[in-house]
């Protein structure tokens, strides 16, 4: 039943669906429209969910400095972009493509690396993430309960996907693990080249 | 919930799933993830590289069968990488076509060279390969989705050679590899004798 659920949401994450580059509107108020942007928004969910992977792969301990350090970056990024400045979008797209690679790589060669470190990269992706997703946008209340609403999502999908890859022991479903790892490394490039050729591609 | 309920209940909420419509998708325009999952099976040759590395890790056993499949899509990326910025690497067209001749040859022969020598040819071809697609790449309007297709499909097309190279571990199924093997092999012969022509 777990894996056919899991299947099931597999298959609706996969769904094509076109981009919204900037913020939805639901007609359900703010905080929903932030859930609905995380949800249309693969360069937000991508990376939490490997990050999820391989914090999860480093032990419990690893798994809550990231969700605690993911939280407070997304948080701090899109205060920053809100009150202090706008990032271009060109930095906040190079940013993410990296992640994507660094993390991907971390995943893919499962690195032993301290739960601390694990937690920096959290707060890292949190940072970037929070910056592009409210770039260009004013401090205002409907706002910031939108960025609560992106990273309530955030916190929902790195503890699911975290909690698949704690318990386990078998080496296949490590290995298959450690492939998706290697998948958003392999985007991670892609997406560098894109950015190289064409500009900017990721908000 | 039985399976059969569940599965309806599915396809039930895939349709309720709001999307937009797309009447006129221009061919070849990297519009979004199914474009992208196209463009690696588009292409017979590499499909047979790529089913055939799946095949040659599964008859190469651990630990080839776990690293082949976390390895080649970065190589393949970086090749990608290198095409979509424009790097010239000149006779990428016959390098493929000589990939699909090589791996259907070991893939015959149940070649079991050192892990590293196997890594090493398969890192190469997947350079080329990669190569290639990244130096077709259209511009578009999502290249995330796109490349996220992209990678997919590449990843499933090394899943599907290893998921036919399970049958190695019979008797009958290890000459059937071969013949699978001679079949890429054949192929890959087609493919060089048409980039040369």
């Amino acid at each position: 039943m777990k894996w056919r659920a899991a299947f099931g949401a597999a298959a609706l994450v996969l769904l094509p669906e076109a981009a919204q580059a900037h913020l939805v509107i639901t007609g359900m108020g703010p905080v929903y429209d932030g859930m609905l942007h995380f949800g249309l928004s693969p360069e937000d969910y991508l990376p939490i969910v490997v990050l999820a992977f391989f914090s999860g792969l480093r032990g419990s301990s690893a798994a809550r400095m990231a969700l605690g350090g993911l939280v407070v970056g997304w948080l701090a990024g899109g205060l920053v972009a809100m009150y202090v400045t706008s990032v271009s979008p060109e930095l906040t797209s190079v940013a993410t493509a990296m992640l994507f690679l660094v993390l991907g790589g971390l995943l893919a060669s499962n690195f032993a690396v301290s739960a601390r470190a694990v937690g920096v990269a959290g707060a890292l992706l949190g940072l970037v993430r929070g910056l592009a997703d409210l770039a260009g946008t004013a401090f205002s209340v409907p706002h910031t309960l939108t960025l609560i609403g992106m990273t309530a999502s955030g916190f929902v999908v790195f503890s699911l996907a975290a909690s698949l890859t704690l318990p386990l022991k078998r080496a296949w479903l490590i290995v298959a693990a450690r492939v998706s790892g290697s998948w958003l490394a392999a985007l991670g490039l892609l997406l560098l080249g894109w950015i190289v050729r064409y500009g900017p591609i990721v908000g | 919930m039985r399976a059969r309920q569940f599965l309806f209940l599915m396809i039930a909420a895939s349709a309720l799933i709001p999307e937009t419509a797309a009447a006129h998708i221009v061919k070849g325009e990297a519009i979004g993830f199914l474009s992208g999952v196209e463009h690696p099976i588009s292409g017979l040759d590499h499909v047979i590289a790529m089913v055939a590395v799946g095949m040659w890790g599964a008859q190469l056993g651990r630990p080839a069968i776990w690293l082949l499949p976390v390895t080649f899509p970065l190589v393949m990326a970086f090749g990608g990488f290198l095409g979509l910025i424009g790097v010239p690497l000149p006779g990428s067209e016959i390098a493929i076509a000589l990939s699909g001749v090589c791996l259907g040859a070991v893939v015959l022969l149940e070649s079991q060279p050192p892990l590293w020598v196997a890594a090493a040819l398969v890192g190469v071809f997947g350079l080329f390969h990669g190569y290639a697609h990244g130096a077709e790449l259209p511009p578009g309007q999502n290249a995330l989705l796109y490349s996220a297709g992209f990678v997919l499909a590449t990843g499933l097309l090394h899943a599907t050679g290893i998921a036919i190279g399970v049958v190695h571990r019979w008797p009958w199924g290890r000459v059937a590899l071969r013949g699978a093997g001679a079949a890429v092999l054949c192929g890959g012969a087609f493919f060089l004798w048409s980039a040369f022509a």
